[in-house]
């Protein structure tokens, strides 16, 4: 009770949760697509690639801004999808492969920029490591602002786009044989897609980032077969678990936000797995008991 | 009523002159010319590999072909979209997909609706009618993953049918599909002929060819020949096309088992 009365009155817990659900909201919904078009790992190498963006654009403009951080981090995710895509077409490797080696080379160059800046006597670069694992504490009102505006702008093309996305989603060569550009929808969905890991960064961090993408909807697959109550759930899943993991970290001193709001969202999908109606593994185990008990019975009587 | 414009006798539904389509430096259809006349209902079959689904997806434009043009009822394919319906190969989608019967065969009018507008009411009762069509009107609203390999293929016709086109091109629509659904899917076939319209079907089994079909293509890689059944499903243009390892078995329809036999057909039923 206290804890909510904290959520409406405490300014930073508020700004924090409001950030976070934000956050969970569009990584939600739009991770959900992803997740339909099996492109999860895709998610994952966008969210490791941003970290040399987020560092090298400390090192060229000295600013510690949203605006100049994010830019940098969806520029170098941007980059990391046009070289998974060059690595698929040019070699003989396949997409997952391609993925791996970006994501550890974006990461591992960010990762040896990072140590670089950190011997660097310039102490304007502190903090800078948080985009490891996020750090939410550290949200102040305008980064909560950035985050709202360019989430409410990411769901609203997702939104506008609909009809064309599902399309994409379920039959791509059909879509195309309609007349619709298929490869530029492909483009938007990914530049969406780069939107919304960009936000969660300072929050969650980009090794942790993946997981708000992927967790939401597959839970949220579980407990529907309709896309679009799929991606409302999603979008719910993922707003709840940044809230709740807001609220659990602020109880305990030392809980890192971004990893609490990961443990939330994976219980969510746990519980989903395991116990969703029809889809569930326990439902699903409990009916194939059902019919090999009634085999046996049947068996039994022939 | 009928909004479609009459057709000059003369212009043929489909052309297609010089495709060539390679992957990689490897050709698949090479220099393939094609002339069908509307109304008719063709098959296309050759040898695994032979570049049919190619071929297909060439002329609707779905892969780059490294030459060639496409007229549909004499004009370039990209200005004649609207008149063209698609039927992909029902594995080539995720059957686990969270949608419904009804969503799927909607998206037949998307391309009519263009950008942005969503289905309404229109859209709702053509697929309804659609589905009643392939007998599947009671499963409108189950979810897509619940439907057999039978109903998953009639759903995929229904979306065709509300593209209401004048020329159809369908990938294997007789893959895997139970006996009973062959025969309406045939039905149906000879329905849209009887409509005037032109269907393309990649076809895998070569006996049914003459039963089910009035036009022909043989492909490998090349077009080896295409005309009326009568005239060019000979022996001699199977053997060019399967090479030497076929043992004919087109017109006789009680045809013993032959290692050349490209797929088991259904067990035969009353006509």
């Amino acid at each position: 009770m206290e804890l909510l009365n904290d959520l409406f009155f405490d300014y930073t817990l508020r700004t924090v949760a409001m950030g976070t659900a934000i956050l969970g909201l569009v990584s939600g919904a739009l991770g959900a697509f992803a997740f339909l078009r099996q492109q999860s790992l895709v998610g994952d190498a966008i969210s490791h690639a941003a970290l040399p963006g987020v560092v090298l654009a400390f090192m060229l403009t000295g600013l510690k801004g949203p605006l100049a951080l994010m830019s940098g981090a969806a520029v170098a995710g941007i980059a990391g999808v046009l070289f998974v895509i060059a690595v698929t077409r040019l070699t003989r490797l396949k997409q997952d492969s391609a993925l791996g080696i970006i994501l550890s080379a974006f990461f591992g160059f960010g990762l040896m920029l990072l140590t670089f800046l950190q011997r660097n006597p310039d102490a304007r670069q502190a903090g800078l490591n948080h985009f490891l694992f996020g750090q939410a504490a550290t949200l102040l009102e305008r980064d909560v602002m950035m985050m709202g505006v360019f989430g409410a702008a990411a769901v609203g093309l997702m939104l506008l786009f609909w009809k064309e996305l599902k399309l994409l989603s379920f039959d791509r060569d059909f879509g195309a044989s309609l007349g619709f550009p298929m490869t530029a929808l492909e483009v938007l969905i990914t530049l969406l897609l780069v939107i919304a890991i960009v936000i969660g960064l300072q929050a969650v961090g980009v090794i942790l980032m993946s997981a708000m993408l992927v967790a939401p909807a597959a839970a949220a697959r579980q407990w529907t077969d309709r896309l679009g109550v799929m991606v409302l759930l999603a979008a719910l899943f993922g707003a709840a678990a940044g809230v709740v993991g807001t609220l659990l970290s602020s109880l305990g001193a030392g809980l890192s936000t971004g990893p609490v709001i990961v443990l939330c969202i994976s219980v969510i999908a746990l519980v989903s797995l395991l116990l969703a109606p029809n889809r569930g593994i326990v439902w699903t185990w409990l009916r194939n008991r059902r019919h090999a008990i009634l085999a046996t019975g049947l068996m039994g009587r022939g | 009523m009928n909004t479609h414009l009459p057709v000059a006798t003369t212009s043929a539904a489909i052309e297609v002159t010089d495709m060539t389509v390679a992957y990689g430096d490897k050709p698949v259809l090479w220099d393939v010319d094609l002339e069908t006349p509307p109304g008719v209902l063709m098959a296309v079959v050759g040898p695994n590999g032979a570049g049919k689904t190619t071929l297909i997806k060439a002329i609707l434009g779905l892969v780059p072909a490294a030459a060639g043009q496409v007229l549909i009822h004499g004009k370039p394919y990209h200005a004649q979209r609207q008149r063209v319906g698609y039927v992909p190969q029902r594995g080539s989608v995720d059957w686990d997909f969270p949608t419904s019967v009804l969503d799927v065969v909607m998206m037949g009018r998307y391309g009519r609706l263009g950008w942005f507008r969503r289905p309404g009411k229109a859209e709702r009762d053509l697929a309804m009618q659609a589905l009643e069509q392939v007998g599947m009107a009671e499963y409108a609203q189950r979810q897509i993953s619940q439907l057999s390999g039978g109903q998953q293929q009639r759903v995929f016709l229904a979306r065709a049918l509300v593209q209401d086109a004048d020329v159809y091109f369908m990938d294997e629509p007789f893959q895997g599909v139970d006996a009973m659904t062959e025969r309406a899917i045939v039905d149906l076939l000879k329905g849209l002929r009887s409509a005037g319209k032109t269907v393309v079907v990649v076809h895998h089994d070569l006996q049914t060819v003459s039963e089910y079909f009035d036009w022909v293509t043989l492909l490998n890689v090349r077009c080896v020949a295409s005309g009326p059944v009568s005239q060019v499903f000979t022996d001699e243009n199977l053997r060019k096309t399967y090479g030497g390892r076929i043992a004919f078995v087109g017109r006789a329809n009680n045809a013993e088992p032959t290692p050349g036999r490209i797929s088991t057909p259904a067990p035969a039923i009353g006509v």
